[in-house]
């Protein structure tokens, strides 16, 4: 393992300028000389790029001119330039693991930039903490790891049914994972999409289908994670698949039932007596205890909301021979490996009514951009008519509230942008200026955010129709209780005033937030979250699908409020990169690997509790009783390490040595 | 006690997917704090062995900070609840051994945490610029 451990440390110090990012504030030329000074440095060196090729071949020819048994980069963060530096270490011929940043960038100059004298004695110090790690490291080998050639994309909304599509389509078996009793996501509740106003339930009932059919996907829908173990390559996914208490026909041919399943006739639903609020449509429509979303659900077979059916029966006589319905269902758990995995969760309507100010669920005319939708479909509770809820008339004037809890850094709103909302009031100003004769939408905005292609011509196109924009943000709403007509109470800014506008109808944009499963998905796959609950992309700009768990990827707006064409793109680039280990075969594991030191060894056996992956047992050797490590099960965080009393446990490439090294060199000094 | 020029010296021992994520984009975001304290990198504050704490406070450190995950939010799952654990116990030696147990400190910033980042280094400065020089100082010297 340690070919050169022995050997008398020879290091190399090469500090980078990063163009003025560092040596803007530190004295790079003081840095280095000091460096000089510093036991085991042979030689130090600075340039202007380090990460450049000649900054690359600096360290690869100091390597073999001064027979250097590890090298220390002063430079930007091991979290962006470990691999560059690691290769170009590896091209000096030394082991790339012989190889040490010192962060004298993103934990420095950017952070005392005003304070050069100090930054430039800290930056000293980072390399002398890094030489001293870098004169104790040891050859590593990562270990290679096969990868299962099986995909797992969560989330069936449009994201999520193209990602899978795309591993589909490269050969690769994947499980769509979503928890809905169909696929289909936020973008079937849509009406129309902006730009180009295409029906949404047209141009994604296709996809629903294609990925119905696809034989590479096995789409496990009113299914959940219930809990994830191992790594890239070897993911063992738990999954709890809900009583639906419909089979399948599949499943029903599975029970012996000849010609049986549900085939979505609809009688069981007919005569079910329970009636409850259709989520589907936000409340606005009712369904029975055994329902379909909508008549183009995929897979198309019923559910049975256990919470509400009464057991009654009337739905398994209507079934009749087909003996689709099973009310004594449980929920059943399968456990599916893969070899890598796609969040894509979506996002929900952050709950307006929080912003007490707009009204929502006091007023009945207040509803949000989503029920709007709906209303206004054609497939949707009033058959497309856009009617006050109060009292069925149909709505002349209409103020839309964009920004409602967007763009709000108050404790009860959202400090981002929800990005879409500003698209779709415009289209939803167009909807009602085509359906309604004589209606007039009024748009309360801040700034109307049309950045994409083609929406910019859409917000001129709008204006030109007679959409009227004021520009302001709403204070407040109040409600006239006799014709329960709105007053919307703003600022004009662009022309100083007051407004008090009277309105029929109030449509507020609310914001987006991350969807309710996102909190215990992300821990599942250990993936971070943003401040606001957005999933953490391992790169904001050069690896957005990525996250820093191996392995697991992400699409859609689960990262960040997204609109169609954004998600479709990202999940076709998580789709890709997810492909990527499985099409290799194998993948390479930092050797971060526990190792026992078993002459130190006593047997106790508490870094096996301490061990969160089971990595760690106790065997018999030599007549003692000693430690031993799983590597393949041992992800290298060293909890064992950092438990052990007795000092026997070896975390390669942090070892106890090694850390005690860094410390005693920044407190203990160290030069020659 | 403390002469005009002392400077304390601060070792934080970070873990490197969320603290050490964290302070890297308090850089991006040029967030501002004081150059007292010096980073060493493991890759989960369970790796932390008590040991090194003791070792850094003999060696004449003025403070130290573990800086981790959020509770839940550990990329080994649960390294920083044991952290924590061994740092709540270390705390009651080192007062003990006659050091104030505010020298010791951990904290939990996310990598999308840049902004708190700033906040802990300035905090962490502060207290122990306002307990002076570590009594092992002279000790170690």
């Amino acid at each position: 393992m340690a070919e050169v451990k022995n050997k008398e440390a020879r290091i190399g110090v090469f500090v980078c300028h990063c163009g003025t990012n560092i040596a803007g504030t530190i004295d790079i030329e003081a840095v280095k000389e000091y460096a000089k000074t510093i036991p085991n440095v042979v030689v130090a060196d600075n340039y202007a790029y380090m990460c450049s090729t000649p900054g690359q071949n600096k360290i690869a020819d100091a390597i073999k001119e001064h027979n250097l048994t590890g090298v220390v980069v002063a430079a930007c963060t091991p979290r962006l330039h470990e691999p560059t530096f690691r290769n170009a270490t590896a091209a000096g011929g030394l082991n790339p693991f012989r190889f040490e940043m010192a962060n004298i960038r993103d934990q420095n100059s950017w952070v005392h930039m005003h304070q050069p004298v100090e930054a430039t004695e800290k930056a000293k110090d980072a390399v002398r903490i890094a030489v001293a790690k870098a004169s104790l490291l040891e050859d590593l080998v990562p270990k290679s790891v096969p990868v299962e050639k099986t995909a797992m994309v969560v989330g069936g909304g449009v994201g999520g049914m193209q990602a899978a599509l795309d591993l589909a389509d490269a050969g690769i078996k994947t499980y769509l994972v979503e928890k809905s009793p169909t696929i289909g996501g936020r973008m079937s509740q849509l009406d129309k999409t902006f730009p180009t106003l295409d029906c949404s339930q047209c141009i994604l009932t296709p996809k629903m289908v294609d990925v119905y059919r696809n034989e590479n996907i096995e789409l496990l829908t009113y299914t959940e994670v219930e809990a994830v173990e191992g790594y890239i390559g070897n993911f063992d996914v738990t999954l709890r698949k809900k009583a639906r208490g419909v089979l399948t026909p599949k499943e029903a041919e599975a029970r012996g039932i000849v010609g049986g399943g549900c085939t979505g006739c609809g009688d069981c639903a007919n005569v079910c007596p329970v009636i409850k609020p259709n989520p589907f449509e936000l409340g606005m429509a009712p369904r029975k205890a055994i329902y379909i979303y909508h008549p183009q659900v995929s897979p198309l077979i019923y559910t049975v909301d256990f919470d509400a059916c009464v057991k009654c029966g009337l739905c398994v006589e209507a079934c009749g021979e087909k003996k689709a319905v099973d009310l004594e269902a449980k929920d059943e758990f399968i456990t599916v490996k893969v070899g890598t995995a796609i969040l894509a969760l979506g996002y929900d309507i952050f709950p307006i009514e929080k912003k007490f100010e707009f009204g929502y669920k006091n007023f009945d005319n207040v509803i949000t951009s989503l029920e709007f939708e709906r209303l206004i479909c054609a497939s949707g509770p009033t058959g497309g008519h856009l009617v006050r809820p109060s009292d069925g008339e149909t709505p002349k004037r209409i103020a839309f509230v964009l920004c409602a809890g967007s763009r709000d850094n108050t404790d009860t709103g959202k400090p981002y942008c929800s990005r879409f909302c500003c698209m779709y009031s415009l289209k939803h100003a167009h909807q009602i200026i085509e359906k309604i004769p004589g209606a007039v939408p009024y748009i309360f905005y801040m700034d109307i955010r049309s950045f994409g292609k083609m929406y910019e011509e859409f917000y001129y196109r709008i204006q030109n129709e007679g959409a009227k924009f004021i520009r302001g943000r709403v204070a407040n709403i109040t409600e006239d209780p006799v014709t329960k007509n709105l007053h919307v109470n703003a600022e004009d800014t662009l022309l100083g005033r007051p407004v008090d506008l009277e309105v029929d109808m109030v449509v507020l944009a609310a914001a987006i937030q991350p969807s309710a499963e996102t909190e215990k998905t992300r821990r599942l796959f250990g993936v971070s979250c943003s401040q606001d609950g957005w999933l953490l992309e391992a790169h904001p700009k050069l690896n957005p699908c990525g996250t820093t768990t191996a392995g697991v990827y992400l699409a859609g707006a689960c990262q960040g409020p997204k609109d169609i064409p954004d998600t479709v793109a990202q999940a076709e680039g998580a789709a890709s990169a997810a492909s990527i280990p499985i099409h290799k075969g194998e993948v390479e594991l930092e050797p971060y690997f526990a190792q026992c030191i078993e002459e130190k060894c006593a047997g106790c056996g508490m870094c096996v509790y301490q061990c969160p992956y089971q990595a760690l047992s106790l065997v018999e050797k030599n007549g003692r009783t000693v430690m031993q490590v799983t590597e393949a099960k041992c992800k290298g965080c060293g909890t064992c390490g950092g438990f052990c009393p007795g000092g026997a446990i070896w975390m390669q490439h942090f070892a106890s040595p090694q850390i005690i090294a860094q410390i005693d060199a920044f407190l203990l000094g160290g030069e020659q | 006690m403390a002469d005009e020029n002392w400077k304390p010296k601060i070792i934080a021992i970070i873990c490197n997917w969320c603290s050490y994520a964290g302070a890297d984009l308090a850089g991006g975001a040029r967030i501002q704090y004081p150059p007292d304290i010096r980073a060493v990198r493991v890759m989960c504050t369970g790796r932390v062995d008590p040991l090194f704490i003791l070792k850094a406070f003999q060696d004449g450190a003025d403070g130290v900070l573990v800086s981790g995950c959020h509770f839940g939010d550990c990329h080994y799952l649960e390294g920083n609840y044991k952290a924590a654990k061994r740092m709540f116990l270390l705390k009651s030696v080192l007062k003990n051994i006659g050091l104030d147990d505010k020298r010791l400190r951990m904290t939990f910033v996310s990598a999308s945490e840049g902004a708190k980042w700033g906040m802990v280094m300035e905090d962490v400065v502060k207290t122990i610029n306002e307990l002076g020089p570590s009594p092992l100082n002279e000790l170690a010297r």
